[in-house]
């Protein structure tokens, strides 16, 4: 391999890896703080490009406008949904909410299959990002490293707002020991939606990121969600750090390996999650019996 | 101050407490003493509302608790210190301080609390879990006594400590007694319990079978020894 075919894999890397981080993130943030690990997570990804593709066609509402409208109004539907249904499961066992969130990922393709048809809907509007960047020895496209930086800015972000303020000090304390942090007078409850909600709209915007890349599709979140748990196991369950530093890491490692040995480059990453589980069973930012 | 009626809980089908009666008068300390299994640990999680199964009234100055969230309990002044603890692992010693709102009149302020404790405030920033076992149980006191707390549930706060910390722990309550902060305690150290408390309560299999003075706990000490199964 030369070093521009190394290059050009390092940056596609880092922006499979973006869209990783943001759904990580969001998937860890909810299973910290609620202990739902949320099936429907890569369909709220799903939504998110729906969500920019609809804003456009029906309405005419750019790309810059959906970045932030998408993940707010898909955000409160996750509200929605945790008031209504999650809620009634959180004393049962964890399988009812296995259940539940697969059950609602599978009823939103189904609605978006029966709308928009299984063929992927082409989005062709990325703002003004077109064009390519000349890197030195490759030229990278404009859309593509916004997706990085706009991701990198995302997550960084939300790492100042969960490690930096106390509505993060409260997630972090809710996460780790949520009966204790109750008990010392915090009202861990009134975070649980918003908190859902916000893990939710981070997926969307994952979602809206993609859309111009991919096509808008009701399946095209199905095999991306898979490596999203694993990074999500790699990183450490609930670990915020771990989901990013996870979701960037897999990303290049995928990338670089299906140059090197393409057979390899969709089993890696479990791979990699076999071997930091024996190592770390914690993953690699969690935190033993926290 | 604190009032149990009744008390009773259960795992499942097993009870663990039977209609448990007790007073916790305002400035007291009060110690529960019993073997392990005799009920102490769920007696507090009772109080604070994280043990659910329970039926009769905790009283707090007079009015019921029951049926208060568990968050609502500690606002009302109640402040829990667990037997593991409870250092959050993923929170710096300040953070640690800082996580609890304000819940009392009369909180110990941070600089106050560094004062006593020189060790916290050196290592402010680091995570909880870097603590020793003592450092963790000096943190978890400090931070029921900065939220102001003004009856703390400590569960065993000697356990696993060297003398030296188990003497430091004794001036620290006392101390919170003298500004008028009411405790009731776990303890399994007659000597510690004698030394700090009031009053003791002995616990057999979910049943208050005694209480106590200290002089009637140093008069009948090798036979407590052996309710203790020390």
């Amino acid at each position: 391999m030369n070093p521009t075919q190394l290059v050009l894999q390092l940056f596609n890397g880092l922006v499979n890896g973006s869209f990783y981080a943001l759904l990580s993130l969001g998937l860890a943030i909810i299973f910290g703080v609620l202990g739902v690990t949320n099936f429907a997570h890569g369909a709220f990804y799903m939504l998110g490009a729906f969500g920019a593709y609809i804003l456009f066609q029906w309405y005419g509402v750019g790309f810059w406008y959906a970045v932030v409208i998408a993940p707010v109004a898909i955000g409160l539907l996750g509200m929605l949904l945790e008031v209504t249904l999650l809620r009634r499961l959180y004393r049962l066992d964890p399988l009812y909410n296995f259940l539940l969130t697969f059950g609602v990922a599978l009823f939103l393709q189904d609605v978006m299959r029966l709308r928009f048809g299984v063929q992927g809907q082409p989005y062709r509007n990325a703002g003004e990002l077109t064009g390519a960047t000349n890197l030195g020895i490759v030229f990278f496209p404009n859309y593509r490293l916004f997706v990085i930086v706009f991701s990198l800015l995302v997550c960084g972000l939300v790492w100042y707002l969960i490690e930096r303020t106390r509505v993060g000090m409260i997630v972090r304390a809710a996460t780790e020991k949520p009966d204790l942090t109750r008990a010392l007078g915090v009202n861990v409850d009134r975070w649980i939606t918003p908190v859902f909600g916000f893990g939710i709209a981070l997926a969307a915007l994952g979602g809206v990121l993609a859309a111009p890349m991919y096509n808008v599709a009701p399946g095209m979140a199905e095999e991306l969600i898979i490596v999203i748990f694993a990074v999500v196991v790699i990183g450490g369950l609930g670990s915020i750090v771990g989901a990013v530093a996870a979701g960037f890491a897999v990303g290049i490692i995928s990338a670089v390996s299906a140059v090197f040995f393409p057979p390899l480059a969709n089993t890696l990453v479990f791979i990699l999650m076999a071997l930091v589980l024996l190592w770390r069973p914690a993953g690699l930012f969690g935190t033993e019996g926290a | 101050m604190l009032r149990l009626e009744n008390l009773s809980a259960w795992y499942g089908e097993a009870q663990a407490l039977r209609d448990l009666n007790l007073d916790v008068s305002q400035g007291q300390i009060v110690t529960l003493v019993g073997r392990n299994g005799a009920g102490k640990t769920t007696t507090l999680r009772s109080i604070m509302g994280l043990h659910k199964q329970t039926r009769g009234r905790v009283l707090l100055d007079d009015q019921d608790i029951s049926r208060l969230a568990v968050h609502d309990r500690a606002r009302r002044g109640l402040g829990f210190v667990p037997d593991d603890r409870g250092i959050y692992a993923r929170l710096s010693v300040e953070e640690n301080l800082l996580l609890p709102p304000t819940v009392g009149p009369d909180p110990w302020s941070v600089e106050r609390l560094y004062g006593m404790f020189p060790r916290l405030k050196e290592r402010r920033r680091n995570s909880g879990s870097k603590l020793s076992g003592g450092e963790q149980q000096m943190l978890s006191i400090a931070r029921v006594l900065r939220m102001g707390a003004r009856l703390l549930l400590l569960d065993e706060p000697t356990e696993g400590l060297a003398p030296v910390l188990v003497q430091h722990v004794a001036q620290l309550l006392l101390e919170a007694k003298q500004q008028g902060v009411t405790i009731l305690l776990i303890e399994q150290n007659l000597r510690f319990a004698t030394a700090v408390a009031d009053l003791h309560y002995l616990l057999v299999q979910g049943q208050i079978v005694d209480r106590l003075t200290n002089d009637q706990v140093k008069a009948r000490e090798q036979e407590l020894l052996k309710y203790l199964g020390v």
